[in-house]
């Protein structure tokens, strides 16, 4: 079976869990930028983690099914239609075939996914089937999605009525905090320029895709040197360094910038602190305008972080085995 | 006589006219049809077209250029016909 786009929505793309192990020279790890939500999807309709899904920000696509299929809806909380009719979101429901799939207007969070039981049948390119639109490859003819694209499905063996509970569910807020470690070049900063960055209100800018989200605020302070051999004149200038995915940039010291999963993979800005990998997930369903503070914590929170956010995963992956 | 609100669809920064140095693309009195475009709404460095979505006469305008707009919230009211 296939999914034809009738409305592609607005950089709409087919991901996965990424395409790892290729950062060193230059390939970033793609994959959804909410990786939760794009896996739920998948459990959802009974379809391995990293199945490839649509994953659409801030607009959703219109979509039309050539045969009965198994469809669920995760992500940002988007008003989700069947044949204009309301369907659920955070639940497999069944489709038939020349149904049509379309959304409202975004409600909270940022990026919807979606996921067909059996999966968009792309082909694996550097053992991965997420799109890399930068560089032209991965994915749907290695770009976002357009009006006419007809994405193959492959085989399936889901079914319907499974819900993620209530309580499981994430909510989406326009006030966020965001847990970082401080590093690697924070010492750039001078102590002033450190405080404004974690006592700071940012507000996150229209600016706002798989490669960076940037924010708006107060301008933070560097230390003053003698630029080392190599480096740019600006006081935000290093030597050229990897990039981590996660890791906040100041360009000339304006507009912090956190680098998502199609960052450049190194470069020559100053990265003063790293969002904690737990929290990446929730960078990517803020839209712009959502209010923003950085919290310090060591890199030990850091790892109980993420040992919590795998067993709040693992919570979910069983409730849903479970309804099976 | 009825009238319709033009939606944003997209969370973005709304602009009034195709560049700083052009006339908006409409204007109070202006006559649409479903297919004008109305206004621009930035997001992610890519530049959305808000279409009309009916035909009749542009009565008020309520988001102002450059400003922060959200998805639903009104744009401008067309009196249909």
């Amino acid at each position: 079976m296939a999914v034809e786009i009738i409305e592609p929505g607005l950089a709409a793309s087919i991901q996965d869990r990424g395409r790892p192990g290729y950062y060193s020279v230059g390939i970033p790890p793609s994959g959804a930028a909410d990786l939760r939500a794009a896996v739920t999807a998948n459990l959802l309709v009974g379809n391995p983690p990293d199945a490839a899904v649509i994953e659409a920000p801030y607009m959703g696509p219109a979509l039309m099914f050539d045969a009965p299929a198994v469809v669920a809806v995760t992500g940002a909380t988007m008003p989700t239609l069947l044949n204009g009719a309301p369907a659920p979101q955070w639940e497999s429901f069944p489709v038939a075939a020349g149904d049509q799939l379309t959304f409202g207007f975004l409600r909270a969070g940022a990026r919807i996914y979606i996921a067909v039981a059996g999966g968009f049948d792309v082909p694996v390119v550097l053992g991965s089937r997420s799109t890399y639109a930068l560089g032209g490859f991965g994915g749907f003819g290695g770009r976002n999605l357009r009006k006419g694209d007809v994405i193959p499905v492959g085989r399936a063996n889901g079914g319907p009525g499974r819900a993620v509970p209530e309580e499981l569910r994430p909510a989406y807020r326009r006030e966020i905090e965001l847990r970082v470690v401080l590093g690697l070049y924070d010492y750039r900063l001078t102590e002033a320029g450190r405080n404004c960055l974690l006592e700071s209100e940012w507000t996150l800018t229209p600016v706002a895709d798989r490669t960076g989200f940037r924010y708006s605020g107060p301008v933070l302070e560097w230390e003053e040197r003698i630029q080392p051999f190599g480096a740019g004149s600006d006081p935000s200038n290093i030597v050229d360094a990897g990039y981590p995915i996660g890791s906040i940039q100041v360009p000339g010291g304006v507009e912090p910038i956190i680098l998502h999963r199609d960052a450049v993979s190194g470069g020559g800005y100053a990265m003063v602190a790293t969002v904690i990998s737990a929290d990446l997930n929730r960078v990517a369903q803020c839209s712009p305008g959502t209010r923003t503070r950085f919290v310090p914590v060591t890199l030990d929170e850091a790892l109980r972080a993420r040992a919590d956010d795998q067993a709040r995963a693992a919570r979910l992956r069983e409730a849903l085995e479970a309804t099976r | 006589m009825s009238e319709h609100v033009v939606q944003s669809p997209l969370p973005g920064i709304f602009y009034t006219k195709p560049s700083p140095d052009q006339p908006p693309f409409v204007e109070v009195g202006s006559v649409v049809t479903a297919d004008t475009t109305v206004g621009l709404v930035e997001v992610m460095k890519q530049f959305a077209e808000v279409k009309a979505g009916v035909n009749g006469t542009v009565t008020e305008i309520h988001a102002e250029n450059e400003s922060i707009i959200g998805p639903g919230d009104g744009i401008l009211t067309v009196e249909k016909g």
